[in-house]
């Protein structure tokens, strides 16, 4: 209709057209309708609540949170028995879901690098391996994927008594994968601080050094003065407890189980070899796109300037690829975290498993539920910060 | 003369293709290292294949799968009705068929794996008493009927246009076939709770997309809004919906959704999860056609603008156009992970394939160590599907010409 | 022009599309306006009444009380409950929506009002009963035990020090695990799952010492194992798991109904009635029998809308309590033992109030 109007019209826009046809009037218009539509929908939703609350004998309270849980959890790293507030329950559960997400995250990287680069590897069987494995993992659904490598692996394993046992000694068995685990002794603290130290202020020292060093172009051995932080605090920590911080604890078998070392029960590990192997063909995508994504020209006007092989890799391939290969690898992190609540599934009591046994026990679905959104929210939120600062450094860059 | 003319021929003939043992030294041993991996990766293919066989042959008990072919396919839908789904899957044929005609490529995969679907549901080895030979008969029947489908392809009149809105309206026919006219009418109503297996998640996962679709785009339209409150509001929605696992939106809406609702209605179980997998789609449709919307040059709009245009228009008539060509690919990746989503809506008891399987392993305690027939069944019969989509989508890919400028 | 068309029955279509939804969600809710949440007494009964179909909150993952057969038809225990029901208030056995409903759903289904009743063995307790709904009258007498392979040497719960334990999560067992471990000031380890067959397969498999659920679910299961005779279940019984029908709170006569149709079904065993001679008791001349099938007088069928031959609609559909058991979870089902389960002129737990 618009289209229609005689260009005479469409000048005199500003001084004649009548209110309703007035753009500036119109978008302030389309907010406030928006809004009031959003805001009443909301109202509408809360009076809902409210009256269904009512009419239902809900409650909408969070005492029941320190109330006591009574029901057990099969791993925790906090002690926690079932007498143990609801709240507290929660807590190893977001404890379980942190776990297996950073962990899982680590080995997703490792495995989906390893596979992409194969994706592209010169020799035609393994590229052709790599495919099939992409392939079979992304047309999968991630639950029955669970399902399978808890039923068709894990609980399969040699039972207790007949453990595997693998150098460490670390032994396996249908109880999980039982590590030999360094416990600190009493006068061992300074040390584990010490390390603590020394980590944070190699960081510190290492961005520090290298921004000098990009600035005023001398070489300021930032990886070496670094390593040297690294190496030094910790002795120092050492020799302050005594000389004896550490001490391996092996697990010995004793009854029913294992008492000693660590356990990865066998739910923990199926969940995080289903979350792994399946992220992994996602990243591998993610690798092989980034490192394709690399200029052919870049690699041949490298050669020609006679970089050797890892130098081309660290100075022209890496660098380029990051920048590619970062957001969805984030974005791939994510989804790995959030799938993590397929775990209800084959056991593992991460926090959705304990929010929904909540429900289970003590009603109050709302308010459970209100708790393991906002946990997952955050931890979203949280990461797309990260990578929305990242991007914006990678832009600062590029200029 | 003629002989000189021939020999210097043969000296710039191409070189002979290399042999098979060339192509192997080239590509399997060409150093020391790659040799190693090409030994490592035969022994690993080796392992893995000939445990598969050997499992799938002598050790597997198929038996909670192959005895229960309607429960797979359709759930708990009243055996006496069954017709209204064969009648279905005939209409889809003939479809099939004549698209295979009109379009080629990607429906001529189609029309294959939904042939070859026949062929094996024609030939399940479950009792005869369960899936008789009038029914064998009429499944095999239905390769004639995409044959036919293909001859009335030919036909000038039913143009690629009558097609394409015939398919438009398929998803509404088949749930008034499947369900039965709301008002009453010719057919029984077959109530939802009643709907299960292949044919929920299909359903599921094709209602979620088709639906999300729409609301995906004024998503995404809304959060590229010049309009701070609108941008607000979408942006919000968009990232609260992706900031959470699936999972937890098909609980909000079969459990939280009902207690607050007003007195007197009530939204049956089947829709809340679709409800569910719609709102979860339409925020990651949101973000790809955001993708896709960015893709389009701003010199596009500001040309539009300067020919006059309203933004309507630009949106609709130029933006939109070339934003969603690029947009088709993510959009059918999206629908592999939604279809493959489905999964989870067993959690909120919905009986979708796998609940189905779950209650086969349920249902007799002697199934309870045939979890891996039945799973590995279910994951086949996904890994198929989904394969088949993405194989599709990357034809389509091609086709279209996106990725390539 | 071919777009602009096209764009035109796209959004035909998917009007269309929005239509049937709300149609079809129309469909199971226009009936029955009103129903989700029956405010005062026969509300939710006529809603019933009018919409000719008992919403019935089942499972179908259970073998004996919820399952589908072949068929997929939901079959059990509790489905026969749900079934009886139909056919008292509706006189049509088939008259059932079967919704499934997990077991975080149980209490929001009751709530809502979604289900009419829910038949999905749910322990009775004294919480449930004040925030789901109204329990009605106890369907199965139930206890939670053990099973331990036979060579682990396991004979009470101390020998368990130390041992991990498949268990359902979300559920009384899980508690009463936990209470009968920390009681005793022993130690163990979980294992949690949502779906019992996990829980048990798990347990086959060897990844636990023991498992432990409702002794009647216990012996079904071990039945079904690979090797039943290295699985036994423990004596101890460290619970009382009543398994009991619900409806939910406001409608007392709908309360009032399903109760009566339970216990007409147990009267009906005690009195010797069943599918098969329903119509000549009837006509016998057992006054007990003919009061109870509705031949002579009445026992309160016009306070409760119900016809007078309610019970023997009832009990001809689905049979008495002692077939539905037979049918299911006797010799022809899961071959459990009766033990509590028995009338208590057979030394058991069931026992109904006189109809009259």
């Amino acid at each position: 209709m618009s289209s229609k109007k005689s260009p005479t019209n469409a000048i005199q826009f500003h001084s004649q057209v009548p209110f309703w046809r007035d753009e500036r009037v119109l978008r302030i218009a389309a907010q406030i309708v928006s809004a009031i539509i959003v805001i009443g929908l909301l109202i509408w939703a809360v009076i809902n609540i409210l009256n269904a609350t009512e009419q239902r004998g809900l409650s909408l309270g969070f005492e029941f949170i320190g109330e006591s849980a009574g029901f057990p959890i099969g791993e925790s790293d906090i002690p926690y028995d079932p007498s143990r507030s609801f709240l507290y329950a929660f807590l190893v559960g977001v404890l379980n879901t942190l776990k297996v997400a950073v962990v899982g995250v680590f080995f997703a990287t490792i495995l989906g690098t390893l596979v992409g680069i194969a994706r592209l590897s010169t020799n035609w069987l393994v590229s052709r391996l790599a495919l099939v494995y992409i392939e079979f993992h992304r047309n999968i659904p991630l639950l029955i994927l669970l399902l399978l490598w808890y039923r068709g692996f894990f609980t399969r394993l040699p039972d207790v008594q007949n453990s595997i046992t693998l150098p460490g000694p670390m032994y396996l068995s249908q109880r999980g994968l039982q590590l030999t685990w360094p416990r600190v002794t009493p006068n061992g603290w300074p040390f584990v601080i010490s390390i603590l130290l020394a980590v944070i202020l190699a960081i510190i020292v290492w961005v520090y050094l290298r921004r000098l060093q990009e600035k005023t172009g001398r070489s300021t051995y930032f990886s070496l003065v670094s390593l040297g932080i690294l190496v030094v605090l910790p002795l120092i920590g050492f020799l302050i407890s005594g000389g004896n911080p550490l001490q391996a604890d092996v697990p010995v078998l004793s009854g029913f189980n294992f008492s000693g070392g660590y356990q990865l029960t066998p739910e923990f590990a199926a969940l995080l070899v289903g979350l792994v192997t399946y992220t992994a063909a996602f990243i591998a995508e993610v690798v092989r796109a980034g490192i394709q994504a690399v200029d052919r020209g870049q690699l041949e006007a490298a050669r020609s300037v006679g970089l050797n092989y890892s130098q081309l890799l660290s100075l022209i391939i890496i660098p380029q690829a990051m920048r590619v290969i970062i957001p969805p690898l984030i974005s791939q992190y994510l989804n790995l975290t959030k799938n993590s609540s397929l775990a209800i599934f084959i056991g593992y009591p991460e926090l959705f498993f304990i929010g929904k046994t909540t429900i289970n026990q003590a009603g109050r679905a709302i308010q459970v539920f209100a708790v393991i959104m906002a946990v997952y929210l955050s931890i979203s939120l949280m990461t797309s910060l990260i990578l929305n600062i990242y991007n914006r450094r990678i832009q600062l860059v590029e200029r | 003369m003629v002989s000189n003319v021939t020999n210097s021929l043969e000296d710039i003939r191409p070189p002979e293709p290399p042999g098979l043992n060339t192509w192997i030294r080239k590509n399997l041993f060409n150093s020391w290292f790659n040799s190693l991996l090409t030994i490592i990766s035969l022994v690993l293919i080796y392992l893995v294949i000939s445990g598969l066989i050997r499992w799938i042959f002598t050790q597997a008990d198929w038996e909670a799968v192959l005895k229960f072919p309607f429960l797979y396919l359709v759930g708990q839908y009243p055996r006496d009705q069954l017709w209204r789904v064969g009648l279905l899957l005939a209409i889809y044929s003939l479809m099939i068929g004549m698209s295979w005609r009109k379009w080629s490529g990607i429906m001529r995969v189609l029309a294959l794996t939904y042939a070859g679907f026949f062929v094996f549901l024609a030939f399940w080895p479950a009792p005869v008493p369960t899936l008789t030979l009038w029914m064998r008969a009429a499944l095999l029947a239905n390769l004639g009927i995409i044959a036919l489908g293909y001859f009335l392809g030919g036909i000038k009149k039913i143009t690629p246009r009558y097609l394409l809105i015939a398919w438009m309206f398929s998803l509404v026919v088949s749930l008034l076939l499947l369900h039965g006219m709301p008002m009453g009418g010719f057919l029984d109503i077959v109530p939802t709770n009643l709907w299960g297996g292949l044919l929920v998640t299909l359903l599921l996962a094709i209602g979620a997309i088709v639906i999300s679709f729409p609301l995906g785009v004024a998503l995404a339209l809304g959060r590229r809004s010049s309009l701070p409150m609108i941008r607000i509001i979408c942006t919000v929605f968009i990232e609260a919906i992706r900031g959470v696992p699936l999972i937890s939106i098909l609980f909000l809406f079969s459990l939280i959704l009902p207690l607050f609702l007003p007195t007197g209605i009530r939204i049956d179980r089947l829709m809340r999860a679709l409800i569910g997998m719609t709102i979860f789609s339409s925020a990651y449709t949101a973000e790809n056609v955001r993708g896709g919307l960015a893709a389009v040059p701003f010199g596009q709009t500001e040309a539009a603008k300067a020919l006059g245009h309203s933004n309507f228009q630009i949106t609709a008539l130029i933006v939109m156009p070339q934003a969603l060509r690029t947009v088709i690919p993510p959009i059918v990746g999206q629908f592999i992970a939604l279809f493959k989503d489905t999964t989870l809506a067993s959690g909120v008891a919905v009986l979708e394939l796998l609940a189905v399987g779950r209650s086969v392993i349920n249902s007799d305690p002697q199934y309870l160590g045939l979890q891996m027939e039945v799973y590995g069944f279910i994951a086949v019969v996904f890994w198929i599907l989904s394969y088949m989509m993405s194989h599709a989508s990357r034809r389509l890919e091609a086709s279209l010409g996106v990725g390539e400028r | 022009m071919s777009r602009k068309f096209l764009l035109t029955t796209s959004l035909l279509i998917l009007i269309a599309i929005i239509a049937s939804a709300c149609q079809s969600s129309e469909a199971t809710t226009a009936p029955g306006e009103g129903a989700a949440a029956p405010s005062g007494y026969g509300v939710l009964v006529q809603a019933i009444k009018d919409r000719g179909k008992v919403v019935c909150g089942s499972r179908t993952d259970l073998a004996g009380f919820g399952e589908l057969d072949a068929d997929g038809r939901n079959v059990g225990f509790d489905i026969d409950l749900c079934r009886a029901i139909a056919a008292a208030v509706l006189g049509d056995a088939e008259a059932v929506e079967f919704v499934p409903v997990s077991a975080a759903e149980r209490g929001p289904a009751l709530q809502t009002g979604e289900v009419d009743v829910l038949a999905r063995n749910a322990t009775w307790t004294s919480t449930r009963d004040a925030q789901w709904g109204n329990f009605t009258a106890v369907w199965f007498y139930d206890g939670q035990g053990f099973m331990v392979p036979v060579d682990s040497g396991i004979n009470s719960i101390e020998d368990m020090n130390g041992a991990t334990v498949c268990v359902t999560s979300g559920t009384t067992t899980e508690l009463n695990l936990a209470d009968a471990f920390r009681q005793r000031g022993l130690d163990f380890t979980a294992v949690t799952f949502e779906d019992t067959a996990t829980v048990y397969s798990t347990y086959e498999e060897g990844r636990c010492d023991a498992t432990t659920s409702d002794k009647s679910q216990l012996a079904s299961v071990r039945q079904g194992f690979a090797t039943p005779e290295d699985h036994k279940i423990l004596e101890i019984t460290i619970s009382k798991e009543p398994l009991t029908a619900a409806v939910p709170s406001g409608d007392d006569q709908w309360f009032d109904i399903v109760k009566s149709v339970v216990w007409g079904l147990i009267n009906a065993e005690e009195l010797g009635v069943n599918q098969s001679n329903v119509d000549q008791m009837a006509s016998g001349d057992n006054i007990k029998v003919r009061r109870l099938l509705g031949a002579e007088g009445e026992w309160g069928q016009a306070d409760l809308g119900l016809e007078v031959d309610a019970i023997a609609k009832a009990v001809e559909a689905v049979g008495n309590y002692g077939e539905i058991y037979e049918r299911y979870l006797g010799a022809s089902g899961l071959n459990l033992p009766r033990a509590l389960n028995h009338l208590w002129t057979n030394g058991g737990l069931i026992y109904a109030p006189p109809m009259r």
